[in-house]
């Protein structure tokens, strides 16, 4: 069975602008020990989708559609459910270190909340527990570190620290939103490298948004592209690296600075800015910006094209 | 200052120490320090662009606040157009500050709020002593032409503005004076790719058009070899290697840089490459070390380096690294 379907999911802001669609007809599945890479810019739904996944919206924001995890659908829990699902089953790596984190409780305590919540162990039972998960993400001395606040720890290590949170009861999905976005390039390598490994072992399934193409591609078995609260290509990591087919993939993939490619060629760019999600165009949401735009996209929505088997484009 | 001659230099560093003091443990212990840079010596010429590159806590940002003379340094000296700022006063600095000019990380943090943004980026003019204001007014329209703004934004204030166009305000904000330095602290690491490619292309053009000469810092080495013609990578305040992009891109020879291009994800490589991997993070700022800076992290550390400290010295023409083995380095390359 699959572990994560996803089918059809909207989610549906209510601002003082008017609604904003943050998540247009989103449909996706996860299969255990598989890994799916989230791209786009800022604005375009990656996190909105991560914060539907987890019950964890806004209270102005409105999901519709199916959210199926073991065959069960997410979105006919009740809030106390989801308390019971957030931790166990599903768990999330935030992108800020440094505010995710409470700054008055060492980071002993805040693994051991989940802990002693979800799996009812006693403080001693937790504390060994807290002590192993700390050496299992590579922080020396755990048991020293175990009494450390959060501003006693490098960025790294407060990244590390939130991951053995998201560890700590064996989730089956665990969703990394730009988890190594405030960190050096040395230290996300580490970082990237720790929670491959610790997929692979446990055999969980996860979901990486990232802004970063280059992440993307070596961490990932599938990705998905997203612009203006909707996927516009998804497919295998290699189909989609070989042949670029939606105009704004390519014109991400253009507008990076890439290491050795030198600097006579000068940076593509995809002109203007993210649609405002509030008044979203009629046709292809990405009209505006889009070189090839035709009549044809500015009234109709493009329909989503097989381009084989496991890649496809809107 | 246009009556300078060519080959003086816009900017050079000699030997630029900073040590912050830490508050004492107790009444009697000596204070400890954190030593962020020590001894940092580079030049730059007249319309280049100088890539300045290593991890958080390794002294880049430091080293831009001392450039700009913003804090107080410890010793060295800093020479902008031939001019020594190090040691001078706020007011004597006054005058001399429309020739170097800084843009920051974040867009959102570095233009206040309340002003508009005609206010915001007329304000450096203030330096150069009374104006008119229809000749103010028609700088401030100038300069947001040259960034690709509109001259009717000058109503506007920067909430109504976006990312880019915000980072756009701060580079017409550090363009009007014509400077002759631009300090450019990390400044399109706050911003969305398609956005920071029109940032720096942006950059690239004013540098042709108005021949300025950049410093600039960041930590994405992708970015700095498309912007910069030298580039020097820091670590632990000091510098372990300078040179031209193509050169030390191409042919590093410290093995800290080697790393750090290794440690890039690159796009459509396909799955995880072989490489040498760095463990640990930049430690070790408050303790004063024998040998090499990079002793504690380095894959082919020897005793050689944990008792003597390896000098910056000549690798190839205009290339220079701080390592003992750094014909080894380049070799494996």
């Amino acid at each position: 069975m699959t572990l994560l379907n996803v089918k059809n999911l909207n989610v549906i802001l209510e601002t003082s602008e008017g609604i904003a669609r943050a998540v247009r007809d989103l449909n996706f599945s996860l299969e255990k020990g598989e890994t799916l890479g989230i791209v786009g810019e800022s604005g375009c739904g990656k996190s909105m989708t991560a914060l539907a996944l987890m019950g964890l919206l806004p209270e102005m924001g409105k999901t519709t559609g199916q959210i199926e995890l073991n065959g069960e659908n997410l979105l006919e829990k009740s809030e106390a459910e989801m308390c019971k699902i957030r931790g166990n089953n599903l768990a999330m790596i935030f992108q800020e270190p440094m505010t995710s984190l409470n700054p008055v409780h060492t980071v002993g305590r805040q693994i051991m909340e989940p802990l002693r919540l979800h799996m009812g162990l006693t403080k001693e039972e937790a504390r060994a527990e807290a002590v192993r998960l700390l050496d299992r993400v590579g922080i020396p001395n755990p048991r020293e570190r175990i009494g450390n606040y959060p501003h006693q720890l490098s960025g790294g290590q407060r990244q590390r620290v939130m991951i053995a949170m998201a560890l700590s009861c064996a989730p089956d999905i665990l969703i990394a939103d730009e988890p190594t976005t405030a960190l050096d390039v040395t230290i996300q390598d580490q970082i990237l490298e720790l929670i491959q490994a610790l997929v692979h072992e446990e055999g969980m399934g996860l979901i990486l948004i990232s802004h970063d193409l280059g992440v993307v591609s070596e961490n990932t078995d599938s990705i998905m592209v997203m612009y203006g609260g909707a996927a516009v290509e998804t497919g295998r990591t290699d189909n989609i690296f070989d042949e670029l087919v939606h105009p704004y993939t390519q014109g991400l993939f253009a507008a990076m600075p890439k290491l050795g490619r030198a600097r006579e060629a000068r940076l593509v760019t995809i002109p203007g800015t993210v649609p405002d999600l509030v008044n979203l165009p009629a046709g292809c949401t990405f009209t505006d910006r889009c070189p090839l735009a035709t009549e044809i996209c500015r009234n109709t929505p493009p329909p989503i094209e097989s381009i084989d088997a496991r890649h496809a484009a809107a | 200052m246009t009556d300078c001659s060519s080959h003086v230099p816009v900017l050079e560093v000699t030997d630029l120490v900073r040590h912050y003091r830490l508050p004492r443990e107790s009444l009697f212990a000596k204070p400890g320090h954190v030593y962020a840079l020590n001894g940092v010596t580079f030049q730059i010429q007249r319309g280049k662009s100088f890539g300045i590159v290593g991890e958080s806590g390794c002294g880049k940002s430091t080293l831009a606040r001392n450039v700009m003379a913003l804090e107080e340094t410890d010793s060295g000296s800093v020479k902008i157009l031939g001019q020594e700022v190090v040691g001078l006063s706020f007011d004597q600095l006054r005058p001399l500050r429309q020739h170097f000019q800084m843009i920051f990380q974040d867009p959102y943090g570095s233009l206040d709020p309340h002003h508009t943004v005609g206010r915001i980026v007329a304000e450096p003019l203030a330096a150069l002593g009374a104006i008119s204001n229809a000749e103010r007014d028609r700088r401030v329209a100038e300069v947001l032409e040259s960034v690709g703004l509109k001259t009717r934004d000058v109503t506007k204030y920067p909430h109504e503005f976006s990312g880019g166009q915000r980072q756009r305000i701060a580079i017409a904000r550090a363009l009007i004076t014509h400077p002759e330095l631009i300090v450019a602290d990390e400044p399109v690491s706050a911003l969305d790719v398609s956005v920071q490619a029109q940032v720096l292309n942006l950059l690239k053009d004013l540098q042709v058009q108005y021949g300025v000469t950049y410093m600039f810092i960041s930590h994405d080495l992708a970015v700095v070899e498309y912007l910069c013609d030298e580039v020097a990578v820091m670590y632990l305040g000091e510098i372990v290697e300078k040179g031209l992009t193509e050169n030390l891109f191409t042919n590093p020879a410290h093995p800290y840089t080697r790393i750090l291009l290794d440690a890039v994800p690159k796009p459509g490589s396909g799955k995880r490459r072989e490489r040498i991997k760095l463990k640990g993070n930049v430690t070790g700022q408050t303790e004063r070390r024998v040998g090499c800076s990079f002793q504690d992290r380095c894959p082919m550390v020897q005793d050689l380096c944990r008792s003597e400290k390896p000098p910056l010295k000549e690798v190839g023409p205009d290339h220079l690294a701080a390592c003992h083995f750094s014909d080894k380095v380049s070799a494996a390359g």
